[in-house]
C-alpha cells in the first residue's frame, strides 16, 4: 500500500497556556476526501492550518507526501526548516480560506497568476491561458478582469479555489470555505469541490455542511477539545455516532 | 452570476415642499464678506505692501535659484525619509529582536530632537569628527577624508532633515503595513511566497492607501521645513529672500514673493496626491471617485444625478 498523503502522529499544539491539540493521530490517504467537523474552538481549523505550516506543532509528528513539515530530521535531532524551505513545502499545499483572502489590489486573473509567476517563476502568457481554462473551470470566464471587490462572496471563493488549484497542489485544505457566505451562494462553492473530488484531489475540509460531508467525503472525523473524539466512513458517523458527545454535536446542527 | 436589471424605472412623482429657511446662513455670510473687503482694500491700499518690489523680485534670479535649491533639498530628503522609512518600517516589524530595537532607538533619537537642533549639529559635524577614514573597525585606516569637504552645507541640510523624515515616514509605513489584514499575508504564505515577496507584491501595494495621503503631508511639511535651513547658511528660497531683503530692506514685500512661491509649489502637490490616492486606490471600492473634470463635464452633461457604471476592464484584456 502506497504512504498517505497525510500522516499526523500525536500533534499537540498550544497557544500561551492554551492547550488546543491534544494527541492527534490521523492519515489521509492519497485521493481521499476527509472531512472534519466539530464545535467551533475544538481545534479542527489550528490541525489544519499546522499541515502547511501556518502554525508550528510543539509535540509530535506530521507528514505531508511522506515528507516532515516544517522539521527535517538529521539523525535523531530535528532541525527546523528554513524559510525558503517552509515556502517550497507549501507550493503543493493548496489553501483556501473562511475569509478567501483574494489580493483586492489585483483582477481575478491577477490573482490565479500571481503565485505561478512569481513563486515559480513560469512564463506570463502559459500561465495566463492555464489561469483563464482554471475560472473557466469553476464557471467564472465572464469574470477575468473584475476585482475581488465586484465579486460576490461565492464567486471570491470560487477565485481562491482556483488560485490555489494554479499550482497544481497535491493536498488542498479547506478552512470553512462556504461558512461566510450567504445561504443561496453556497451551492456554486460545493459544486466547485465536488468536482475537484471527483477529480480524484485530496482534500481535507473543515466545514458545517453535513450535506457535503455525507455525499462528497471518504471518511469523516469529529474533534472536540482538541483530540478526536470519532472517526469512520460518513454516513455511518452521521447516522450512528458511536460517542455521546458526537451525538449531542450532531443533534444541534442536523 | 445574476445579471442586474438594467432597465430605467419609471420616476415616480417628486415631492415639491417648501425648503426650510436659513437666516443664520445669511448673516454669517455678509459678516465674511465685511472682512473680505477689508482685506482686499487693504491689499490694494496699504503703501508698505509695495506690490512694484513685489513684481519685480517674484522672478528674480536669486529667488527662483533658492526656489530650485528648496525643490532640490525637498526631493531629495524625502527620497532618504521614505527609503529609510520603510527600511525602519521593516526593522520595527522584523521577529530579529536586535534589529527591531535598532530601529526603535533611532525612531526615539531622532523624534526626540528638534530638526533645528539637528540640521545645526551636522552643519557643525566638524567639531565632533575632524575626519573620517574607511579602514578595519579599530584597525588600520585605508583612506581619509576631512568632514568639512564631504559635509557641505547641502549635505548637512540633506542629512538633517533626512534622517529626521526617516524617523517619521517609518511609523506611517508601518502604521500602513500593519493596516493590512493578516489573511494577505497568510493567504501568500499559503501560495509557497517567502517573506520579502509577501511584503512586496501583495502587502505593500495595499498598504499604500494608507501610507499615501499621510506621505502627502509629510512632502508639504517637508517643502516648509526646508526654511529652516536658512539657519545653516544653505540658500534655499527663504535666504535667497533674506539675502535681498538684508540689502533693500523691503522685508514684507519678499516675504510674500517667498509665500507665494511656497504656496504655488504645495497646490501642485496637493494635486499630485490626489492622483496618486486614486491611483492606489483602485480595487477598493467598486467605484473609483472621478477626477475634478470629470465631475465638471458629468454635473453639465446631466440634469440629476445618475449612477456611473462600474468601472469593468474589457473582459478578455488586462493590463
Amino acid at each position: 500500500m502506497s504512504e498517505p498523503m497525510v500522516k499526523a502522529e500525536g500533534i499537540h499544539k498550544f497557544f500561551g497556556r492554551l492547550h488546543v491539540l491534544r494527541g492527534i493521530d490521523l492519515e489521509v490517504e492519497s485521493g481521499e476526501v476527509m472531512c472534519v467537523i466539530g464545535p467551533s474552538g475544538s481545534g479542527k481549523s489550528t490541525f489544519l492550518r499546522c499541515m502547511n505550516h501556518l502554525e508550528k506543532i510543539d509535540s509530535g509528528r506530521l507528514w505531508v507526501d511522506g515528507d516532515l513539515v516544517g522539521y527535517r530530521q538529521r539523525g535523531e535531532k530535528l532541525h527546523e526548516m528554513r524559510e525558503r524551505d517552509v515556502a517550497a513545502q507549501r507550493r503543493d499545499i493548496g489553501m483556501v480560506f473562511q475569509r478567501f483572502n483574494l489580493f483586492p489590489h489585483m483582477t481575478a486573473l491577477e490573482n490565479i497568476m500571481e503565485a505561478p509567476v512569481q513563486v515559480r517563476g513560469e512564463p506570463k502568457a502559459a500561465v495566463r491561458e492555464r489561469a483563464r481554462e482554471l475560472l473557466d473551470r469553476v464557471g467564472l470566464s465572464d469574470k477575468v478582469g473584475s476585482y475581488p471587490s465586484q465579486l460576490s462572496g461565492g464567486q471570491q471563493q470560487r477565485v481562491a479555489i482556483a488560485r490555489a488549484l494554479a499550482m497544481e497542489p497535491k493536498l488542498m485544505l479547506f478552512d470553512e470555505p462556504t461558512s461566510a457566505l450567504d445561504p443561496e451562494l453556497v451551492g456554486d462553492v460545493l459544486d466547485v469541490m465536488r468536482q475537484l473530488a471527483v477529480d480524484g484531489m485530496t482534500m481535507v475540509v473543515v466545514t458545517h455542511e453535513m450535506g457535503f460531508a455525507r455525499e462528497v467525503g471518504d471518511s469523516l472525523v469529529f474533534m472536540d477539545e482538541g483530540a478526536i473524539v470519532e472517526q469512520g466512513r460518513p454516513r455511518e458517523v452521521l447516522s450512528d455516532p458511536q460517542h455521546q458527545r458526537t451525538r449531542d454535536f450532531l443533534s444541534k446542527v442536523l | 452570476m445574476t445579471d442586474i436589471d438594467t432597465t430605467e424605472p419609471v420616476r415616480p412623482e417628486t415631492i415639491k415642499a417648501v425648503p426650510v429657511r436659513h437666516p443664520g446662513r445669511w448673516v454669517s455670510a455678509a459678516i465674511v464678506l465685511v472682512l473680505a473687503a477689508m482685506l482686499v482694500h487693504m491689499l490694494f491700499t496699504n503703501p508698505n505692501l509695495d506690490w512694484s518690489t513685489f513684481g519685480k523680485y517674484f522672478f528674480d534670479g536669486g529667488i527662483l535659484k533658492g526656489l530650485v535649491a528648496t525643490l532640490e533639498l525637498t526631493v531629495i530628503a524625502m527620497a532618504i525619509g521614505i527609503v529609510g522609512g520603510v527600511v525602519l518600517a521593516l526593522m520595527r516589524l522584523s521577529s530579529n529582536p536586535m534589529l527591531s530595537s535598532a530601529a526603535w532607538l533611532y525612531i526615539w533619537f531622532f523624534r526626540g530632537t528638534p530638526v533645528l537642533v539637528q540640521l545645526i549639529f551636522w552643519f557643525n559635524i566638524k567639531a565632533l569628527f575632524g575626519d573620517i577614514s574607511i579602514g578595519i573597525p579599530f584597525g588600520p585606516t585605508f583612506i581619509t577624508w576631512d568632514v568639512n569637504s564631504l559635509v557641505t552645507t547641502f549635505v548637512a541640510a540633506i542629512l538633517g532633515l533626512g534622517l529626521n523624515e526617516a524617523a517619521y515616514m517609518s511609523e506611517v509605513v508601518r502604521a500602513g503595513i500593519l493596516s493590512v489584514d493578516e489573511g494577505q499575508t497568510e493567504a501568500a504564505q499559503a501560495l509557497g511566497m517567502r517573506r520579502l515577496k509577501v511584503m512586496r507584491r501583495i502587502v505593500l501595494p495595499q498598504a499604500m492607501r494608507v501610507i499615501i495621503p499621510p506621505t502627502g503631508n509629510e512632502t508639504i511639511s517637508m517643502l516648509k521645513t526646508t526654511s529652516l535651513a536658512s539657519t545653516v547658511a544653505f540658500t534655499e528660497l527663504l535666504k535667497a529672500g533674506e539675502d535681498i531683503f538684508n540689502a533693500n530692506y523691503r522685508t514684507i514685500p519678499l516675504l510674500i514673493v517667498v509665500s507665494v512661491w511656497y504656496i504655488i509649489v504645495t497646490s501642485v502637490l496637493s494635486v499630485g496626491q490626489y492622483y496618486l490616492e486614486r491611483y492606489y486606490g483602485r480595487g477598493s471600492s467598486r467605484e473609483l471617485p472621478p477626477t475634478p473634470l470629470q465631475r465638471l463635464l458629468r454635473r453639465n452633461l446631466t440634469s440629476f444625478h445618475v449612477r456611473p457604471p462600474m468601472p469593468m476592464r474589457n473582459p478578455e484584456g488586462d493590463r
